[in-house]
């Protein structure tokens, strides 16, 4: 199921609160910028019904500004494929 | 331990480099050092210690192995250039390795096709070959061009086969192209080569003026680095002083657009101003620098056979002084667009003595029909003032390719150098004729070719055979046809080793697949004098070999087993320790292999186990013994020189007929001529194509929207291409810029073969073209 990648940008002041919220949740991993007002989130769900729950988890976190994907992998869509630069 | 690292975990750290990438691009200067690549997600892996394979940055990382495999980059902590910060090249460099079509075998052409063959056999095609060419034609129309992607021992062995072995100085490296106007910057103004400072210049400056260099793309990590010291501290700005706005002019406290060559003017302006407010510091003045001005009017090189030798002449400050009187603010700004005030506000921060100031630069300078000029120019200003070679104060030239430093500037791969000295010094000659067990006879006193010329010759006939490694110059190579023409003359041999296909490997008759970056044993040398050595940590694929030891190979079976006698698995160690020979002084000693292996790089000179970080300040540099605070030491007059230089036009210059400048360079995505970013997927995919930066108003004056097709057309070739409005780079009216990373769009079909008369560095950032909507 999907492996999503984003670029998380915190309310006004709100950066570290942000990363223990993200880092809180299950399926995520956050991490954040040293010098710029931003986090990075990978998600990684086993299912489709964890990912919507999930999205509504990320949905709530009030010191989340907003979310922007960057990267998207689904399991279903890609089975079966492999290229020279995946181990 | 190694386990394997699961294919799940590997797209969980493909999606996080794909977010910083994304981020860089957004945000220009962001760095995450923290990032631990989700260690506790991706199983465990075994990191290994390596310089970043492209840029001159130098940055160190670790790279992360499963099983036989590279999967993994993240910046070293322990390498004290980047502090575990990387780029985005640098997070994605190992997928590199693994481009589908890696070169794994060697081909040799036979009735006109391109055949597979064991590597032996084309080494033995390759030496047979150079042997008939050098009976026929004898010693000179043999040729070798390298690069500064060479490793040391890679330069080093060749250094050591054409010049002491073969007796040719037909030597050269694609450095010569990027990295030749600093050198001879260097050693007009100090009489030695590289910088005085090192990267931590940066945490104690207060102000950085970027002359004509995009750092945010070039080297984002230094310039990671520099923002965070701006915000850490109140007092530091960022002055962005460039011929076109970028992601540079986005993040700098103050842009300030000059056109294109009149550099020199301002530099010239910045000293009267500075001279005219009495912001001189006569006592270092005074003891430390001496006043010299060279020849004028010194061409372009444009036509075959140019020479020319620089001729000084000592001057008086008033001399010096009087020559400034044609460079007021308000005359400069009429040749340079930059207003009086802003002219009067650089001086004002050179001159104010609360500040430190950096001066970063890199192709801008060094690209450039005067770049030995514009180098002095600079160095004049910091050495009126007297900011040099202390902390924070620090004019600082770049380099664009990992081991520019360490292997051309060094091992001294051009026709002129020796690993230690110049071909024309017999004191050097003596002493690499020593340390090589070869003839003195065999080291010719005169040098060759330089590459442009050098690749003349080819094209003309009197170079016969060319062996080609590590670069790509068949994209690189300004005004490309006549040289791609010249390659694939009918009685021309050309050999070239490197990783993937390429426009190079196009025109050769012999291709052997190389061994990249840490599939083999080597060094690299950065931009701050800092010696890099890797580990072999993972095996080259099929047949690829390391450069050193394909040339090792040809040696010996052209009769140099003496001087080639190492054996395969400790022969970059043996190599290393007789390199260190020719630098055995407190002015350049390096580091032993065993502490070259231990530590994330060490700077040289390494003296009695402690690396020099700013050269010439005698409470740093051992090799001070003048018994005064500074020693320039490299002059014999044991000062440092400002030169008398004036402004002088670009060998061309737009006109009625072709009304544009052409800027070239590069993007943050791609390294150099992008065989290897452009195989990596997220870059890639990140910027496919190039394209054409065009002014808005230019645009619309053309009638051309974004995405366009634009022809750009020169008095050397044509060549048509999307157009990019108000993208990342913004050039002025009556400019246009393209980066060179993409072999489908060969921008160097265009430019002009013009180059500094003193460095013979071509000229890749202007040139006159003509716009048409496609």
């Amino acid at each position: 199921m999907p492996i999503l990648g984003y670029i998380a940008s915190p309310q006004s002041g709100a950066k570290q609160k942000l990363l223990q919220e993200l880092n809180a949740l299950q399926y995520c991993e956050a991490f954040p910028a040293d010098n710029v007002d931003i986090l990075i989130l990978v998600t990684d769900t086993p299912d489709k019904e964890t990912e919507e729950k999930l999205q509504v988890q990320l949905k709530g976190i009030k010191s989340l500004e907003s979310l922007s994907m960057t990267f998207g992998y689904n399991d279903e869509l890609h089975k079966g494929e492999r290229n020279d630069n995946e181990a | 331990m190694t386990m394997k690292l699961d294919r799940r975990s590997f797209i969980k750290s493909a999606a996080a480099t794909s977010a910083i990438a994304t981020a860089a691009s957004l945000f220009p200067g962001v760095s995450f050092a923290n990032w631990k690549k989700l260690e506790g997600a991706t199983g465990m892996i075994s990191w290994q210690k390596a310089p970043c394979r492209f840029c001159g940055t130098g940055c160190g990382v670790l790279v992360g192995v499963s099983g036989d495999r590279a999967v993994a980059v993240k910046g070293d902590p322990n390498c004290s250039v980047n502090k575990g910060l990387c780029c985005v090249k640098g997070y994605h460099s190992v997928q590199a390795l693994y481009g589908k079509d890696r070169l794994t075998k060697a081909k040799v052409r036979k009735n006109g096709e391109m055949v597979e063959v064991p590597i032996a056999e084309a080494l033995d095609v390759i030496a047979a070959k150079m042997k008939e060419t050098i009976d026929k034609h004898g010693k000179d129309s043999v040729a070798m061009y390298g690069s500064g992607q060479w490793t040391i021992p890679d330069g080093y062995v060749a250094s050591k086969l054409f010049k002491g072995c073969i007796g040719t100085n037909n030597l050269e490296a694609n450095a010569r192209l990027c990295m030749a106007s600093a050198v001879t910057g260097f050693m007009t103004s100090f009489g030695l080569d590289e910088p005085m400072g090192c990267y931590e210049d940066i945490e104690h400056a207060n102000v950085f003026v970027t002359w004509g260099n995009n750092m945010a793309e070039m080297h984002p990590v230094l310039f990671s680095r520099m923002l965070a010291a701006r915000k850490r501290k109140t007092n530091v700005e960022v002055i962005d002083f460039a011929t076109r706005t970028t992601r540079t002019s986005q993040a700098a406290d103050k842009t300030i657009i000059f056109k294109p060559q009149t550099d020199l003017a301002v530099a010239n302006a910045i000293c009267y101003e500075i001279i005219r407010n009495n912001w001189v510091n006569q006592d270092f003045v005074n003891k430390h620098v001496s006043f010299h001005k060279g020849l004028t009017n010194i061409g372009y090189g444009v036509e075959d056979h140019f020479k020319f030798k620089d001729k000084a002449e000592g001057i008086s400050f008033e001399e010096f002084e009087t020559f400034l009187k044609d460079y007021t603010p308000e005359r400069v700004e009429k040749i340079s667009g930059v207003s009086a005030n802003d002219i009067r506000y650089l001086a004002s921060v050179y001159g104010d003595p609360k500040k430190k100031v950096t001066s970063f630069w890199c192709m801008g300078m060094n690209q450039h029909t005067r770049g030995t000029w514009i180098n002095n120019l600079v160095y004049n200003i910091h050495l009126l003032v007297g900011k040099i070679s202390t902390p924070g104060n620090s004019p600082f030239s770049l380099t664009g390719q990992p081991s520019a430093c360490g292997t051309v500037r060094e091992v001294g791969t051009l026709t002129h150098k020796l690993p230690h000295g110049v071909v024309m010094k017999e004191g050097a000659r003596k002493m690499a004729a020593e340390i090589w067990d070869v003839p003195l006879s065999n080291i010719d006193p005169k040098p060759t070719y330089h590459t442009v010329e050098m690749f003349r010759a080819l094209d003309r006939g009197d170079i016969k055979f060319m062996w080609i490694q590590v670069t790509n110059p068949m994209v690189t190579m300004p005004k490309l046809k006549r040289y791609r023409d010249g390659a694939l003359k009918e009685d021309r041999f050309v050999v070239v080793s490197d990783v993937y296909p390429t426009p190079t490997t196009d025109v050769a008759d012999v291709i052997l697949p190389a061994a990249m970056w840490v599939e083999q044993e080597g060094m690299f040398g950065n931009s701050e004098r800092r010696t890099q050595h890797f580990d072999q940590i993972v095996p080259p694929p099929g047949e690829a070999m390391s450069d050193t030891w394909q040339l090792i190979e040809v040696a010996r079976r052209l009769g140099y087993e003496k001087q080639f006698p190492w054996d395969e698995d400790e022969y970059i160690g043996k190599i290393w320790e007789e390199y260190r020979r020719f630098h055995d002084s407190p002015k350049h000693n390096m580091a032993p292999y065993k502490v070259l292996k231990a530590r994330s790089g060490v700077q040289w000179p390494f003296v009695n186990g402690k690396e020099t970080r700013w050269r010439f300040n005698s409470k740093h540099d051992p090799a001070c013994t003048s018994g005064e605070d500074f020693h320039f030491y490299g002059k014999k007059d044991n000062r440092a020189w400002i030169w008398a230089r004036p402004y002088e036009p670009a060998a061309e210059s737009p006109d009625q007929e072709y009304n544009f400048w052409l800027n070239t360079g590069r993007v943050v995505e791609h390294w150099h001529t992008g065989s290897m970013t452009r195989r990596v997927p997220v870059l890639h995919n990140a910027v496919p194509s190039a394209y054409v930066e065009i002014n808005p108003d230019d645009a619309a004056d053309l009638g051309v929207v974004n995405g366009e097709m634009v022809k750009i057309i020169s008095r050397r070739g044509e060549i048509t291409m999307p157009a990019s409005i108000n993208g990342r780079g913004v050039p002025p009216r009556g400019m246009v810029f393209v980066p060179f990373f993409d072999e489908s769009y060969l921008i160097n079909e265009v430019t002009l073969d013009a180059f500094c008369p003193i460095s013979k560095q071509p000229d890749y950032k202007k040139c006159a073209v003509r716009l048409e909507k496609a």
